[in-house]
Order: C-alpha cells, then structure tokens, then sequence
C-alpha cells in the first residue's frame, strides 16, 4: 500500500552547547500511517517532535507538509496547519477545569457553553467519555490523557504526535487508546508514535524510525521486526537480562500492617489499610499508575510521612513514628523518585550528596565535624561501582544527566549494606544499559540478604526482578502474590481495569 | 444615633474612602499573584505612585492627570521589578523586599519640597437630590469617582479571570508555566504585563491618599497599606469580590481605631493604632494554618521564576 506523502523532513540538525540533539534526520510520514519514533532516552526523539510542533527551531534542513515548505515559529501556526501534540507531561493545568484545559490547547475557542457539549460530542465518538466541567486535579492518568487526545481532536489534526502516551496507562487503558488510533488513522490522520515500548510499536505501527544519539540508524516495519531486533538498533549493543540467584528468602526484615495516611501532597492519594511483609532477600514488586499513593507510599517508608509506631516494624522493631534517619540507624534505606530536589539537593556537589543519606550507616561524621575524606571516598566508591560518568566528585549534581544522576543515587544508598531498601521508580528515564546494570544491584543486594521493596510503572521491570508483586490503586494494596504464573490481563484487573473506560467504545469495531 | 460618640452612618461611608487605596492595591497584586509572581514590593509601588501622582496633580492643577500619573509612576517601578524577577531571573521575595525599601527612598527625595502643599480637590460624584436620601444617601451617593471607580475594577478584574481567554491564559501561566510553555504561550511576557499592572494599581492606590486621603505628601505616609493589601490577596483567597471585603473590612478597622481616639476611648492609642496590623497578622495565621496551599486557591506556580530551557 503507497500512501501520499503528509510530512516530509529532510536532513534536520539541531544543536545545544556540548549535545546534538539531531544531526541529519530524514523521515516521511504518509496520510493515516501510524509512525513510530524509536530511540532510548536522550536519542533526540523529544527535540525532533518539538521542531515539527514548533517550540524549538531547526539548526538546519527543511520540513514539508503537504508538499509545501514548513517552518513553524511557534505552535500555533503548527496547530493551524494541522500539526496537534499530545505530550508525556506537563501540558495540563490541574486547578483548572477540562473545559479550560482544552480551550489553552486551542487556537479560536468557541464560547465555553459550545465547547463544553463539543467536548462530549467528540469524546462519545472516539470512546473517551469525558466530564467538561471536572477539574483535572481530580482526575486518573488515563483520563488526563483522554483531555489532551480531545484538545488535540476538536482542532482536526492532520498529523497527531504523541510522546509516550501509554507510560501512565494500565494495559486496558492502552486497548482503548489503540482503538482511537486506529480509528484516526483509518480516517486518514497521521500519527508519529514516540516509545521504547517496542511490543507497543509492533502491534500498532506501519512505520518505524530509529534514532540513537540524534541519527537515523534505521528504519523498519514493525510488524516484520521482532523486539529483540528493534531493541538492539536501539540500544547499538546486544542486551543481557539480569541474572537471577534464587536465594532461601529469610525472616521477615519489613512488616507493614494496616497503614493509613493521608497525603501530605496537594490533589494527592491517601493511604489505605496498607499491609504486607517482605522477607530477608526477596523483591516486593509493587506496581500501579502514577498517583495511586507511590509517592506516598514511600514517604510512609522512608519516614518523611509517620504513623503510628507499630505500623511499620523493622526488624521486627516498632518504627512507624521515627524519622527518616532513625530509620536509616535501623537499617532501612529509601530512593524517591524525584531525582532533582527530593533525591539529591541538585546544587550540591556529589561529594556533598553522598554524605546526606551516606553519614549515618557509613560514619562519616565524627563528634558533630564531617570526615571530608571518607566523604571523598564513599563517593568516588559510588562513582567507580556504579560507572557514574561524571568529570569528578566535585560536580553539582544538577550537572549530571537523568540516568547518570539515578545510578549514583541508587548507589549511594544500595552501597550502605542496607537490611530493607525502598525504591521508588529505580530506572526511570535511565537508558536501557543503565538499568539493566541498575536492576542488577538491586538483585545483588537482595542475593546478599537484604529485603527489597521497588515501586515503578515499568511492569517489564517488575515482572523481572520480583519475587513477590501487589499493585497500588487509589491508595489500597491488593494482597502481594508471587510473580511466577502472572499474566498481563491479571495485572491489568489489579491495577484497577480501565476505571470504567470498558463501556465506552461501543460505537466501532 | 451615636454608638460611644461614633456615627455608624459616617463610619461606612468613611470606611469606603479609607478602603480604596489598599481595595486597588490588592486588587493589582491579586492580578499578579494569579499569574504565579509575588511581588512583595506593593507598599513601594504605592508611595512612588502618591509622590508622582501628587507631584503632576499640583504641577497641572488637574487630579486627573495626577491619578494617571500615580498609576504610571507605580508600573515604571513595577518594571523594575519585572526586568530583573522575568529576564534575568533573580528571586521574587528578595527581590519584592528592595523595590519596597528602593520605592520609600526614592519617593522620599521625589517630594523634597513638596511638604505642606495642598493638592487640587478630587470633586465628589454630582448625585444631586439622590445624596439626600438618610442613612444611604452619605453611604452610597457622596463619595469622589475614585471610590465607584474601584468597585468598578473590581467587577473588571473579576470578569477578565472569570470569563475572558485573556484571564484564562493569566490564571494558567500561574497554575503551570511548563505546561502553558509546552503550548506555545509566552510566559515571561505575560508575567510581565501583569506585573505593570499590578504596579499601575498600586501606584493608583498610593495617589489616592496623597490626593483624596490625607490630602497632602509626608514621607512615608503609605504606612503600611502596602503590606496590608498583600495580606488581604491571601484573606481573599484570590478572589477579587472577596478583595472588596477584606478591603472594607481592613478599612473599617482602620477608620474605627481613628474614631475611638478621636472618641476619647480608654484603649492607650498605640494599641488602638497597631490594632489593623495585628488583624492582619491573625487574618493570615487562621487563614494558613490546618488547610493545604490547594484549598486556599493559591497558583501553584506562585513565586516561582521560569526559564525556558530547551
């Protein structure tokens, strides 16, 4: 099947002081194909769609929409020309309604009465019911999503982009979105697909584009490429999966036992008779879309949020009302998910961030005054270990990149032979190298005794490194069950289902 | 119809009067706070505003030009401000603080020989047999423009937020300037508009009582209405008709402490005088104290700077 050519880019380049993000991209996108955009994190597949929308000008080479040149100052003319974005976070404005959201996104709003019921018009007929007046703040990830899929659809797109649009969506979710696109593409919009989901791809895209650190390495049919293919055009090198000691699991290090809290963040989940114990050696998995109480839930563990005493036992010890350094005495160490500001103080130097979390298991202060050189060494121990690539220990952490940041984090706290270590999202935007070596430490450690709790939206990752898997929604943890035997469709009715989305496409298919 | 030798008929329609300096202030710093900056430096927008103002009302004789002098005066302050909080990005409270302490100096050597002079009368609104009219005549018909033309800002600033796309990209630059850069909204620029609005208003605020409130310049003589106008944004909770209350309810304090000293209370006057202050004090405790940033309606992205990276 030959299609007639919708976005022709031709030999785009675009650099940053020190990084090119793109250098010599070429792709065409024909009328109703489904595109995809592969590459790891930092490939420079986030720049290269910010170019087409508009936000960010092209170094060099040239771009054709319909045949006729296209250069886009900014993102309104993109969207006037038929260019729409649905982007991985942060586009929508939680203290305001769906209503309002959608007419930001828009270039002539009607009247808000007229955009309300067009709201639900175009939701009903792609199967994404919406309510024009509910406040986003309030609503799932899903459906958050669905009011950027419909900003994006009342403006009639030609081209749709989407970036990592199925990252916070349960597998249900992620039918439902794939039934409107291909019912978009069978209307004849185009959509460019960013991922590095790869079974994603193959089940949806006609097209795929390759990028690794800012070129083109191939292309390929999706359906005719297997994963592992794709994967390693991807990566450039082949992958390992994690090996897997199978350790005799021990007593129990972590006990939980009916915990609630309320959340101490604004249009936050609180917590919900929370219970469950892992053992010396093994890896709770606990998996669930994004804020259904993760970041909570390590805020109750790490001790930043406390309960009551008993609630948490360490060791079999009542520790639910000490802090998060008694803890660390006690033996619990915890990774939040926010790198820049919660993890690490991003202006401090590593050596500085080493000691923060690092003086109290590892002795770096003696009577009130900072032993600088067991500091020094503990991070340069980080460094070498966890081949952080940093020009040396004295740099800001703000100066390292996402992944590099993680594995020295991640590090900081795993290399303090910890008895219980909580994480929350160990790889995010880290590349697939790194967290395959960051998945590793965490199995090291648990080998070595120490019971782990990893929370992440990565189901691949769970179902990895788990022994043990139990998934948070709105706040409750169901009841954890060993991993081996676990199907996608059980995890799916874990996690919540599709929040009630079932009903909504009855009109197609 | 005397309470304790206070005439509560005059004590409403004075307190209408003493409320429109910090009603504009706050109403201006409202604007500014919904577009996520906090600009501490309300108090020094408004003095320059009541030096400038008094300064082209005396020098034309015209209280007009002397409002629309006051108001300029404000936003050019204001500017300053906006340059260094929106471009070269330096902190919002630091940066508030100066402009208030920049602002009381520099008015102060703006009015050197301006001391003891009396400016053109603001002439009050013509309602004819309608002022007449017992206990609502005073209350609601003999005021100067100025008092209807803050209600009636109100009512503006209060339709723009709530009805206007105008007001619906203000409110979301200052809920989340990523997500609105991500959609092509230009952020600085528009902080920066609200900011010289926000400082036009309050230089209107501090022309009205060099004009009409006092009606003469003393150094300093703000006194403290800036600060109060920014605790009346957060009693309001960010609401311009809730401005207009706080405003009455802050001017009616002020206004009762004058009359119980002129009254010859048993209160020692310095307590009487620092009574608006600690109001204010204990309006902001109960109002920040056991409910979330959320429930408050404050901007999420409240005094933070933006930067456009990438």
């Amino acid at each position: 099947m030959t299609r007639e050519t919708l976005l022709n880019i031709r030999g785009i380049s675009k650099s940053y002081p020190g990084v090119k993000a793109n250098e010599d991209v070429s792709f065409s996108i024909g009328v109703g194909e489904v595109h995809a955009l592969l590459g790891e994190n930092g490939a420079g597949k986030s720049t290269l769609v910010k170019m087409i929308y508009g936000l960010v000008k092209p170094d060099e080479g040239s771009m054709e929409l319909r045949g006729k040149s296209y250069a886009p100052a900014e993102p309104s003319e993109a969207r006037g020309l038929g260019v729409a974005m649905v982007f991985q976070h942060f586009s929508l404005f939680e203290a305001l309604n769906v209503a309002e959201n959608v007419a930001l996104g828009m270039e002539n709003p009607p009247p808000m009465r007229e955009l309300a019921a067009r709201i639900r018009a175009v939701s009903e007929e792609y199967g994404l019911p919406l309510d024009p007046a509910r406040m986003v703040g309030d609503l799932s990830a899903g459906e958050r999503q669905r009011v950027e899929i419909i900003r994006c659809l009342l403006q009639d797109p030609k081209l749709l982009i989407m970036d990592e649009p199925t990252s916070v969506l349960t597998p249900q979710e992620v039918e439902i979105l794939f039934k409107t696109l291909r019912q978009l593409s069978a209307e004849g919009t185009a959509i460019l697909y960013i991922s590095h989901k790869l079974e994603e791809i193959r089940a949806l895209c006609d097209g795929a584009t390759i990028l690794r650190r800012g070129k083109v390495v191939g292309t390929c049919v999706p359906r005719e490429t297997t994963a592992r293919e794709m994967a390693e055009l991807m990566v450039g090198a082949t992958l390992t999966p994690p090996e897997r000691r199978a350790t005799a699991k021990g007593e129990v290090v972590l006990g939980v036992t009916d915990l609630s809290a309320a959340s101490p963040i604004p249009f936050g989940t609180s917590l919900k008779n929370i219970a469950f114990t892992v053992a010396r050696g093994e890896v709770l998995g606990i998996a669930g879309v994004a804020g259904n109480g993760q970041d909570e839930l390590l805020l109750a563990l790490s001790g930043e949020l406390r309960t009551g005493a008993d609630r948490i036992r360490i060791n079999g010890h009542a520790a639910g009302d000490l802090g998060p350094s008694e803890r660390r005495k006690a033996g619990l160490v915890a990774a939040p998910e926010d790198r820049y500001g919660h993890g690490a103080a991003p202006d401090m130097s590593l050596v500085e961030n080493a000691l923060l979390t690092g003086a109290i298991r590892r002795n770096l202060t003696r009577n009130g005054f900072i032993d600088w050189a067991a500091t020094r060494a503990f991070a340069d121990e980080i460094i070498q270990t966890y081949d952080v690539r940093t020009p040396g220990n004295h740099v800001a952490a703000r100066a390292l990149s996402g992944g590099n940041l993680q594995k020295f984090l991640i590090g900081r706290e795993l290399d303090q032979s910890p008895q219980v270590i909580v994480i929350n999202q160990p790889t995010w935007g880290v590349d697939a190298a790194a967290a395959a070596a960051i998945r590793q430490a965490i199995l090291n450690r648990a080998a070595e005794g120490a019971g782990v709790v990893v929370i992440s939206q990565d189901l691949d990752e769970l179902l990895e490194i788990a022994d043990n898997f139990a998934v948070l929604n709105e706040g409750r943890l169901t009841r954890p069950r060993t991993v081996e035997g676990l199907t996608i469709d059980e995890i799916g009715l874990m996690m919540g289902g599709a929040h009630g989305m079932e009903v909504a496409h009855h009109a197609e298919a | 119809m005397d309470f304790g030798g206070i005439n509560p008929v005059i004590l409403v329609a004075s307190l209408m009067v003493a409320a429109v300096p910090i009603m504009l202030a706050a109403l201006g710093e409202l604007v500014v706070e919904k577009a996520g900056v906090l600009n501490l430096g309300v108090e020094g927008m408004m003095i320059v505003g009541a030096i400038s103002g008094f300064i082209a009302a005396v020098a034309t004789g015209s209280p007009v030009v002397g409002f629309l002098a006051g108001a300029a005066g404000g936003a050019v302050l204001s500017l300053v401000f906006a340059f260094l909080t929106q471009v070269v990005l330096a902190n919002q409270v630091a940066t508030g603080l100066a402009l208030t302490m920049f602002g009381l100096g520099l008015s102060s050597l703006m009015g050197q020989g301006y001391n003891g002079i009396k400016p053109p009368l603001t002439g009050k609104v013509p309602f004819g047999p309608l002022a007449d009219i017992p206990v609502l005549g005073p209350i609601l018909f003999a005021h100067d423009w100025m008092v209807y033309a803050s209600i009636a800002l109100v009512a503006g600033v209060w339709w723009v937020l709530r009805a206007t796309r105008l007001g619906l990209i203000i409110r979301a630059v200052g809920e989340s300037h990523d997500a609105a850069h991500a959609l092509g909204y230009k952020v600085n620029r528009i902080r920066l508009m609200c900011i010289a609005f926000g400082g036009a208003m309050a230089g209107l605020g501090g022309a009205y009582v060099s004009l009409v409130r006092v009606p003469q310049w003393v150094d300093g003589m703000t006194a403290g209405a800036g600060w109060i106008a920014l605790a009346i944004v957060v009693f309001a909770s960010w609401r311009p008709w809730r401005v207009l209350i706080g405003a009455y309810l802050f001017g009616g304090i002020s206004v009762l402490q004058l009359s119980l000293q002129a009254g010859g209370s048993a209160i020692p006057v310095e307590y009487l005088s620092m009574s608006p202050y600690l109001v204010t004090i204990v309006v902001l405790v109960i109002m920040s104290s056991g409910r979330g940033r959320a429930s408050l309606n404050a901007p999420a992205a409240l005094g933070q700077n933006f930067h456009a990276a990438r």
